[in-house]
């Protein structure tokens, strides 16, 4: 057995969620091939040499896998699977698009967002947005597997020296062509790595409302998320959404303000360690799950929470 | 321009399931079900090109049990032109739905297929993806908005650090996010007149695919419950318990 695994960058950093899935590789087999295709990416490739779990480092540099368009990616992903016995990637907007190609390819059947590696072929999945766990056995000979990043805790990134070996990069088909990508900007924390999120629903009643949130964010070095409520009402982007159809957050603290608990929201935000819910409904489903639980008009409970946080002399960063 | 739908029925997104206790699936019976959320996107954003007159037909395919054949009968009162219906009991994989599919799409020769970006149910997040590399054709995911242009289409993907633009060949596959479009209603007229358009029923079997499942479901079971916690009475009781008690700030 050997793993192939995929690691996301940006041709100049590895990002933070091709740890979690190392980690849950290394629940499989110890010999974990990283492949680091991009364009000019050497860096990285000496990024990932250094994490001890890794033994060798595939490295593929071209033009054509600059921006990761999955018609490319494919194709080396699938050469390179020969020798290997698992193939995984993180089950993040990365992962989840080029490897379901990858499994058609090789005609597998692919396991989607591990969150508990049991075996070399049987995992636990969330299905129903996590309302239920399913365990699956892989009777595929090859497996393609995407894993939860939040349900692993990331690789530790020193220490190692894996032998990083050049991989010709395989021909691409021209049906694709990348334009642009607009990042969204900010100050804060990533939502998806945040130690503390605090979110607003539908109560915050409109965008400008939501600098309420945003002064305690600051204060909290917290990431800003919000319920689907209040981003199809248009009070905040659609990057800030927690919940099913949104981001899968799992925090120290998760601050939901406004925010009844709809199960689509929930799936997003239930595996945070401390919850808490600021809500003037005292029936809102959010209560059931939050560890604090603060019946209280959001509009007066806001304010004073920041001074109560103003008056602390030392708060955790 | 003839686009392919593909839609899917699922267990309504507002019911609250249940594990049967066995612990072998989820309880369907008498469960209300409904076309899967982001499907009735791709229906939506399908008929939108029809109306702008860059497309001229629209078919929605299903594959499951008799039933499935209402979310086909909801695609035409919206607007799709002929439904096909794949008639199977039993449950596909992502993997054999995408073969499926391929054969359908060898037959309409479509330009375009809309498929929702996931099922509600299983969560797979795979099958158009997974059309796409048997077909060889390229794939615009997650897509929240698309511009038709001749032969590309241009396609805004929503992916974790913000948005993506990508243009790709047609024929393409467009996998659709909820935020592509406001699916509408169905009016009552056109209720009334979708009863009236075909839809072909094939067999799963007549379709010679290998459908076989390579996933074995082991158990399903509930996920572990979170302890109810407890209400405080001010914030400040609140601020003391997050510093002093759970030691989170």
């Amino acid at each position: 057995m050997s793993i192939l695994l995929i690691a996301e960058h940006n041709n100049l950093n590895l990002k933070v969620f091709t740890l979690n899935a190392i980690t849950a590789a290394s629940k499989i087999d110890n010999e974990i091939h990283v492949l680091v295709a991009g364009n000019k990416c050497e860096n990285v490739a000496k990024e990932v040499s250094a994490i001890p779990l890794v033994k060798k480092v595939l490295y593929s540099d071209s033009e054509n896998y600059e921006n990761f368009l999955p018609e490319n990616l494919t194709p080396l992903i699938v050469k390179l699977s020969e020798s290997h016995s698992h193939i995984i990637a993180a089950a993040n907007t990365f992962g989840k698009n080029f490897m379901p190609r990858v499994a058609a390819l090789l005609d597998v059947s692919q396991i989607s967002d591990v969150i508990k590696i049991n075996s070399s072929d049987e995992f636990l999945r969330p299905i129903y947005a996590g309302n239920a766990f399913a365990s699956v056995k892989s009777n595929d000979k090859k497996k393609c597997i995407t894993i939860r990043p939040t349900s692993f805790e990331p690789a530790s990134t020193s220490g190692g020296s894996a032998q990083i070996e050049k991989i010709e990069a395989v021909e691409a088909p021209t049906i694709s062509k990348f334009i642009k990508r607009e990042e969204t900007k900010s100050e804060r924390p990533e939502l998806g790595t945040a130690r503390i999120v605090i979110s607003g629903g539908r109560g915050m009643q409109s965008g400008d409302n939501f600098k309420l949130i945003n002064s305690i964010a600051d204060k909290l070095n917290a990431a800003v998320g919000a319920s689907r409520a209040a981003v199809d009402a248009g009070y905040i982007g659609n990057d800030h959404q927690v919940g099913q159809t949104g981001k899968v957050v799992v925090p120290d603290l998760y601050i939901a303000v406004g925010i009844s608990g709809a199960i689509q929201h929930l799936a997003g935000m239930k595996e945070s360690k401390v919850i808490v819910a600021i809500n003037k409904d005292g029936e809102a489903p959010i209560f059931s799950i939050a560890d604090y639980g603060l019946e209280a008009d959001l509009f007066e409970a806001l304010p004073q929470f920041l001074d109560e946080l103003n008056k602390l002399n030392t708060i955790q960063k | 321009m003839k686009i392919l739908v593909a839609v899917k029925r699922v267990i309504d997104y507002n019911v609250q399931i249940r594990i049967k206790e066995d612990g072998s699936g989820i309880n369907t019976d008498n469960v209300k079900m409904s076309t899967n959320p982001p499907d009735d996107n791709a229906i939506e954003e399908a008929v939108k090109l029809k109306e702008s007159g860059k497309a001229k037909e629209i078919v929605a395919v299903t594959i499951g049990e008799e039933k499935a054949q209402e979310t086909v009968r909801k695609a035409l009162a919206v607007g799709a032109d002929r439904g096909i219906h794949i008639k199977s009991e039993n449950y596909i994989e992502p993997l054999g739905i995408a073969k499926i599919l391929k054969k359908i799409v060898e037959k309409e020769k479509p330009d375009l297929v809309f498929l929702g970006k996931q099922a509600i149910d299983d969560d797979c997040n795979q099958t158009g993806q997974m059309l796409a590399a048997l077909l060889g054709w390229p794939q615009g995911t997650f897509a929240s908005k698309i511009e038709h242009k001749n032969k590309v289409i241009e396609v805004t993907r929503e992916v974790d650090e913000g948005l993506e633009t990508i243009e790709i060949n047609l024929p393409a596959i467009i996998t659709c996010d909820l935020r592509l479009n406001e699916p509408r209603f169905a009016s009552l007229p056109n209720i009334m007149k979708a009863k009236k358009k075909p839809i072909e029923q094939l067999n799963v079997k007549d379709l010679s695919v290998d459908i076989s499942n390579r996933i074995q479901q082991i158990k399903v079971e509930e996920p572990p419950k979170r302890k109810a916690g407890i209400k405080v009475a001010s914030v400040s009781e609140l601020v003391s318990k997050l510093k002093n008690e759970a030691k989170v700030i």
